[in-house]
Parts: C-alpha cells; structure tokens; sequence
C-alpha cells in the first residue's frame, strides 16, 4: 500500500503525484517504471515511469496523463488515499555513461519518463541538448525542470502557440545535420513520434534510444504481454527493457498490438465517466434540496 | 464413457457399501478387485462450461469408503513408489475405509503438506496410480485405486470440519530466513522453517500468493478457497508476507542477506517464462502466451467481466497449441470466457499428451475439440494486424526421441488452413531470469534453471532453491517435496550455526 502524499495538475489531463515507497526510492534508478493497481482484487495494472524519487522523505514521483479507466480513477484520488498495489522498480535502468553529445526528445507526457534521464546523462557528463514537443502550449509539461539540465532547450508546439511552430523530427534533423552530429539520441513519447525520430536519425546513423510503453501485466518477464519486435527477435519490454534500439523496433507491430483492447476500454472508461456524471449530478441535486 | 449424474454415482455407492460394511476386515483381495472403482462425481458438463466452478465435485462418505475398500493393501506398497513424497498410501486408505478420516488426513500430512492441493491436481496416473497393483491387475491404469481422490477427500473433509490444525512453532531462534516466491515450493519451505522457530518472510512479487496455483490453475480445478486455507495456516503460525515486492528489483537477492540480515534464502521463483514457438505472425494483436491469457481471467478476474478492469480480449474462435495441464486449462478459460469454438492442437496423438487424463476427459466433455498430429506453421494476420487464420501442417510419428515419445515428423505439403481469431500459445514455460540476470554468481544450467545440490543448496552461501526454478516446469508435488528437503537443509544448516 502506497499513500499518496501529493497531487498536482500539470495541464489539463496531466497529473503529479507522490507516493510513499521507502524501498523503490532507494533502490531505483533512471528509466525503471513501477506498476500500480486500484484495486486488489479487479484492478488493472499499468505501468508508470518513476519521474523521480527522494531517498530522505522515501517517496516516488509520478507523472501520468489521463487517457482511460485507470488512470481517470488516479486522478480522482487525494492526498492521504492509498494506493493498494505498488511495485517496483521494474524494468532495466538506462545504461548511463558517458556519449559526449546526447539529444533528450520528449513527446506530451513522455517529458516524465525523459527528465530522470536526462538528469542522469548530464551528471555523466554529457552535453544534454532537450526537444520538448506538445500538440499545443497548455499541454507542455516540466519546462523548468529541464530547463535546469539542458545546455540547450528546444520547444515546439504543433499549433505554434508556444516555441517553435513544429514536429520535434525538426529540430532533431537539423541537429542531426551539424558539423558536430550527436553522439546519442533518445527518444520518449508517442510511439508514432518515437517512429518518426528513429526514422530521422537513420540516415545519420546516431544511435537512437527509444522507451516502449506497451501494454503489461505482471511486469516480470512472465506474461509475454509486453512482447515486440526488435531486429527480428522477440523481446519482453518489461524484463529486457522499456529502452530498445529505436532502429531495430517494428513500431508498427508495437502500435497494433498497443490497441487491442480499444473497443472494451473505450466502452469501460465511458461507463466510468458516466458514473461518475450521474455522482455529480447527485451531488448538485443533494446540495440544491 | 458418459457422464453419470452425481446422485447416481453416491446411490450406487450407498448399495454397495452396505453388501461390504460388516465384512470389510475379511475381503479377500478377488473380492476387493470385484468392487467398481468410484467415477469422481462432476458437475454436468453443459452446465460447467458456463461457469467457474469446481468441476470435480468430490466423493462422498460412502464413495470415499467403497473406493478405499477396493485397496489391496500390497505388503510392497508398489504405490508409494510412484508417489514423490512417498505417503503412506496403504496406511492413509486403510483408515478411509475404516471411517477414520482424522488418523487418514494425519497420516498423509506426515509427508505431504498440501493434500486438498496435491490430491486435486496430481497427475496420478502417471505416479501412485501408475504402479498401483490394481491397475496392474486389470491391465488397465484407470482401473487403479483413486489414490488422488480418496486424498482429497480426506483433506477436504478436514477442512470442512473446521478441523485443520495449525502446525506447532517452537520457541523464537533469533534467525531470520526468506522464502522468494509462494508458489507451492515456497509455501512448504516457509511452513517447515517456521516449525523450527525461526522468523519467516515471504517475498512475492505479486499481490496475492500461491503462485501458479493462484494465476495459472483455473477456478474451476483448483479453488482459491482451498489455497487460502494453506495460506491462513502459515499466517497463523506467525509467517510473514510482503507482497509486491520482486527480488532482483525491488532489492538484490545479495541484499537481504548482507543488508537485511537474514540468515537463509529460500529461491522458489518458479518456471514464468512463456516459451514462443519462434513462428511467422506469433506477435499478431489475438496471440498470447497462456501465462497471459490465464492470469488475466484467474488472478485479474477477467472472469467476471462486470467487475474487472482488466480487459479480456473478444474472442469467438480459439486455436491453443500444446497438449498439457496449460493447454488445458487455456482451452477451457476460453470456452467459459464465451468462445463458440475451441481447438487444441498438439503435434502428437493423445497417448503422447502430457496433461492429466481426467482433465482431457473433461475438456472433451465441455466441447473442446482435439486435433492431433498437427502443428501451426504461421499465423495469419488483418489489415489491422489482427489474427483471422492459422496455417497447420499434418505430422506423423516417427522414431522415438531421447524422452522416450516419438518424434512428431511433419508431413510435406500438407500445409492447411482454420480460421481462428486467437491463438493462444501454451507449449511451456523457461525459467524465470530475473534472479539470475541480477545476481550473476548464481549457477545455472543452459535452461536457466539453478543448479543445486542433494540438500537444494545452490553455488552461493546460505541460499537454497527449489520447485519448477530448478527442475524446469514440473509439477506442484515435485515442487513440494524439493520445497521439503531445502527447508530440512536450511533448517540443518541453522541448527549447526546455533550449536557454534
Ligand atoms: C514502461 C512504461 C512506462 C510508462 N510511463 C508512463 C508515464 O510516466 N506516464 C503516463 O502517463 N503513462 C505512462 N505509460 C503509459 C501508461 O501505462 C498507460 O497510459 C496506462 O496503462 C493507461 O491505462 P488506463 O487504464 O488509464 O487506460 P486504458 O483504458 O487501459 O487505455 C486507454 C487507451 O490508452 C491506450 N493504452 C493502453 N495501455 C497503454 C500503454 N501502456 N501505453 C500507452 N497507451 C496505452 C490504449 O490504446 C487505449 O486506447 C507507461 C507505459 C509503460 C509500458
Ligand atoms: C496453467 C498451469 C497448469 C498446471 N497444472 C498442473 C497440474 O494440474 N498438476 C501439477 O502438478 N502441476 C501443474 N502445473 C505446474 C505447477 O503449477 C508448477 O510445477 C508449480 O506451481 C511450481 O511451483 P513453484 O513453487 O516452483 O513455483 P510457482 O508456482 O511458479 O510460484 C513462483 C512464485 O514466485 C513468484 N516470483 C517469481 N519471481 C519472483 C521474484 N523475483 N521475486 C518475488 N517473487 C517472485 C511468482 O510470482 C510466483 O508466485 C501447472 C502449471 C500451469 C502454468
Ligand atoms: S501426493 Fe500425488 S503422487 Fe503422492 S499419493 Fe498423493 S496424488 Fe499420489
Ligand atoms: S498398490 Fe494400489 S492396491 Fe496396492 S497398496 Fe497401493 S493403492 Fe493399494
Ligand atoms: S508484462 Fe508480462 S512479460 Fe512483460
């Protein structure tokens, strides 16, 4: 069980939250993720990254955006709840050393699972030069927390209501393009962005690391839920990543299987939402008698 | 055979136990063979294949006591050779057929821990029932003394007696050991090393216990009810629990010696690593390990698709390729989760099929259709990269392999084509790697499973193993008595630290 000792709304469907987790404090490391469930017995478990963690106060942080059941019912729960099933940190950490030049590229709410990255990276000794891409100026998330890292800061937004009017593939390709082309790119976010950065780079040949988000289960290597393909092998995003060389992964393999349950959960979430329409509804009602 | 309504089967009993009950001390072993062997009762199985109930109903008094009359009592006890924890059986059976359920359950749990468990999803007849003189004397191993039944009876009978007794702990030693997995190794090392005093902490990366008793075995097979019970007796032996946590993440198998303190560890992660059969199309959106399919519906509750977050895929037409107790149980999930077709597809004929027969039996009765000497060759996808068919190729046997089963050789050209809309791959499970990739100084062999010694020691200091993590994917007995000789080996190597 894990209290959740803050909350805070990033944007409007992105939430902070910390939670008590003494041991996954400790023990963590960049780029590992925990899985968590609301409830014991029928709850699902879905993984989130560790955007970051405090040994002293022995709490991880979490950033999450609200895209279905879960993560709406997390986003309705305070400080002082708690969360039932907490486990980790899963997944194998990010292998920091030092590149010389890396490009941290975040898409949306992948900006969580880059910042710990990134930090870890530049405490290696590497130039961090960050892309951080949004579809529009509300949505971009952890600006300053970057800013603080960053030797170069990039923003785009897709409308241009904030930073540069464009698709992070850009930027990325004009740095790409520099006398001095980048010893390492790392690319976290959509797996449609991921995709379309990998395929930037390739002409290049910079190494590009991308983190798979796929759907998981147990998150220990024993489902096979997780599985992609990676040059042709198949590998267990849990266990042997989430970070895979971006120009080894079928994303198109990735993003099918990514939706296969999209039709229940689609159905699940708009009873959710509606359940809780007719709560508020009561609510109003009970409050105007 | 048909299927015979279960008060039927407990009238027939109630009869013949009455021609026997004042002669049973003098049944000459022609008359015992002349007494038919007790059919376990069943739900019906239309009606089954709509819910998640027990199947297997269980005997009644008299079916437990006519059945226990039919044993010979063999001066050899060429049973308790097939049986791996070598119970009593004689002894255990003897007392059935006196009415003496207690003395039956006490004897049996003299050697084994988890009789409810064991009695349910032995494959019998493949070990006590194998060599049983019964069996041998009618040619015929289904004709064998229902050891496995006349088991669970006896358990089941205790526990519904509210008669289960909770094992005696001696006094605190002031040493601590940890048990890594619940599984039933685990279960059973944390049950005998507690007996002795010492503190016990079980490390399961899930949050619940029982391993794949509780995620992999069906509902309907194996009751959670019936592994709670096991589990609420180590808890009031004052064994303790952290559930959601995984050795090798959330600490380091090293560290919970060095850091930690504690004096012995026990490894009974267990065999979770799906095996894939490395063939075109197997990643397609409707393919899935069996490992995922059931532990969605057993330990998500996919089952009850009102209360379940966890979604379970749609699926109307289901191909499950393999032939043992996975296979089976994947099959049958299926169909109870609403598909209107289910195949199995096993490469060699059913004599060959490792799965207990009693499930085969009830797969069959349930509608599940069996294809043998078949293989899938590739999957066949969508637009969407969904599954729509399978390709299959004929196999015929050849010559027999090193295990003794011959070979399934597949036939050229014969390549045809079922629709399917899932694929549910159960052909085995490799050992879990996590432990070993983290603490590299574990030896393992080349299959990853750890490599112990007579007492289940492993190459490192003070850790110990046991279960489907060191035989590979085998059986909840197996993984019970390993569990028993490393609990005795710690419990031994304690002992000596003490006297020092
Ligand atoms: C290693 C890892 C780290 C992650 N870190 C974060 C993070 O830090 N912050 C964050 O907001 N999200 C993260 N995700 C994604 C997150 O797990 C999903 O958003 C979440 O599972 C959705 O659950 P839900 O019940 O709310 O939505 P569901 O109802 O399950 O799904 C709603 C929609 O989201 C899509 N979806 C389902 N599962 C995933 C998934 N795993 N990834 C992406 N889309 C999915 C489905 O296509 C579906 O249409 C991470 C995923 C992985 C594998
Ligand atoms: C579907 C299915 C049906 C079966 N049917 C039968 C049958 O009918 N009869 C029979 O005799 N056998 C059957 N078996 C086999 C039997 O279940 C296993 O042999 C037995 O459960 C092995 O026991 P174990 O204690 O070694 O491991 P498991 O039961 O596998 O338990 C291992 C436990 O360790 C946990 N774990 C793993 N890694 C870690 C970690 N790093 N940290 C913490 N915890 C961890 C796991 O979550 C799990 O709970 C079946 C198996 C399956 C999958
Ligand atoms: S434990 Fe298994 S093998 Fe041994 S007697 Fe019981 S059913 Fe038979
Ligand atoms: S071999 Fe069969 S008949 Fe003989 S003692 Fe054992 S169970 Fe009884
Ligand atoms: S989530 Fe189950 S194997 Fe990765």
């Amino acid at each position: 069980m894990a209290k959740i000792v803050s909350k805070k709304q990033l944007s409007e469907n992105v939430y902070q939250m910390e939670l008590e987790a003494k041991l996954i404090s400790e023990e963590r490391k960049a780029g590992q993720f925990i899985i968590l469930q609301l409830d014991e017995n029928y709850g699902e478990r879905i993984p989130l990254t560790i955007a970051d963690a405090n040994k002293e106060t022995g709490t991880i942080t979490i950033i999450f955006q609200v895209v279905g059941l879960t993560t709406e019912e997390l986003s309705q729960m305070n400080v002082g709840d708690n969360v039932p099933v907490l486990v980790g940190p899963l997944g194998t950490p990010t292998h920091i050393k030092k590149y010389g030049t890396v490009v941290c590229v975040g898409g949306g709410i992948g900006v969580a699972p880059l910042h710990p990255i990134a930090e870890a990276l530049k405490a290696a000794g590497n130039k961090v030069i960050t892309i951080v891409g949004a579809r529009n100026k509300e949505l971009v998330i952890m600006e300053d927390e970057m800013k603080k890292i960053a030797d170069e800061l990039i923003i785009c937004t897709d409308d241009g209501s904030y930073g540069r009017k464009a698709l992070v593939t850009e930027p990325l390709k004009e740095i790409c393009e520099r006398d001095q082309k980048p010893d390492m790119v790392i690319a976290i976010g959509p797996p449609i962005m991921m995709k379309f950065c990998a395929e930037t780079t390739r002409p290049y040949e910079v190494y590009t690391e991308v983190s798979l988000n796929t759907i998981m289960v147990d998150g220990t290597g024993m489902c096979g839920g997780c599985r992609v393909n990676v040059g042709g092998q198949v590998k267990f995003v849990c266990v042997d990543g989430p970070e895979f060389d971006g120009h080894l992964v079928d994303f198109d393999n990735m993003m099918a299987r990514l939706h296969s349950y999209d039709e229940i959960e689609h159905e699940k979430h708009a009873c959710y939402i509606d359940t809780l329409a007719d709560k508020k509804i009561k609510e109003i009602e009970e409050a105007q008698k | 055979m048909s299927y015979i309504e279960p008060e039927i089967l407990s009238e027939n009993a109630v009869k013949v136990l009455h021609d026997y009950i004042h002669k049973i001390d003098e049944l000459k072993p022609k008359d015992r063979l002349k007494i038919p062997l007790q059919e376990m009762p069943t739900q019906e199985p239309h009606e089954r294949a709509c819910n998640i109930e027990e199947v297997a109903i269980g005997y009644t008094v008299e079916e437990a006591r006519v059945e226990a009359l039919r044993c010979l009592e063999c001066p050899t006890q060429p049973c308790v050779d097939g049986c791996p924890v070598r119970i009593d059986i004689p002894s255990f059976i003897h007392e059935i057929a006196h009415g003496e359920f207690q003395n039956a359950v006490d004897k049996i749990k003299e050697a084994s821990l988890l009789p409810s468990i064991c009695g349910r999803v032995c494959p019998q007849e493949q070990q006590c029932q194998l060599t049983c003189t019964v069996g041998k004397a009618m040619k015929n191993v289904d004709k064998a003394v229902a050891i496995g039944r006349l088991e669970r009876f006896v358990a089941d009978w205790e526990r519904e007696q509210g008669k289960v007794k909770v094992p005696e702990v001696k006094p605190p030693t002031g040493k601590k050991v940890a048990v890594i997995g619940s599984g039933p190794a685990g279960l059973v090392v944390a049950a005998d090393v507690r007996r002795e005093g010492h503190e016990v902490t079980i490390f399961e990366a899930f949050h619940k216990l029982g391993g794949v008793m509780r995620y992999g075995i069906p509902e309907f097979r194996l009751p959670n009810e019936v592994v709670d019970q096991e589990i609420d007796s180590l808890l009031k032996m004052g064994v303790k629990i952290q559930k959601n946590f995984v050795v090798g993440r959330t600490r380091q198998l090293t560290d919970l010696i060095e850091k930690d303190g504690y004096d012995a560890v026990f490894i009974g992660t267990g065999a979770g690593l799906p095996i894939f059969m490395g063939i075109e199309g197997e990643n397609l959106v409707g393919v899935f390990s069996a490992n995922e399919y059931l532990t969605r519906a057993n330990l998500m509750g996919a089952f009850d698709k009102e209360h379940a977050d966890t979604p379970i895929y749609p699926s109307k037409v289901v191909a499950v390729l393999g032939g043992g107790n996975v296979a089976m149980d994947a099959s049958r999930v299926a169909l109870r989760l609403g598909a209107e077709k289910v195949y199995v597809i096993y490469r060699r004929t059913e004599v060959e099929m490792p799965a207990r027969k009693e499930e085969v039996l009830h797969a069959k009765e349930e509608g599940v259709e069996f294809h043998f000497l078949e293989n899938a060759k590739r999957i066949l996808g969508d637009e969407k990269g969904r599954v729509k068919a399978m390709e299959c190729l004929r196999y015929e046997l050849g010559e027999p392999d090193s295990s003794g089963r011959r070979r399934p050789v597949a036939i050229e050209g014969s390549e045809f084509t079922i629709d399917v809309d899932t694929v549910i791959v159960a052909i085995g499970n490799g050992s879990n790697p996590l432990i070993h990739q983290t603490t590299p100084e574990l030896e393992t062999n080349k299959w990853g499973n750890v490599i112990v010694d007579e007492k289940q020691k492993s190459s490192m200091d003070k850790i110990f193993a046991g279960g489907d993590i060191v035989l590979g994917a085998a059986t909840v007995i197996l993984a019970m008595g390993e569990g028993r000789k490393a609990a005795a080996g710690i419990n031994e190597m304690l002992a000596k630290e003490s006297a020092n």
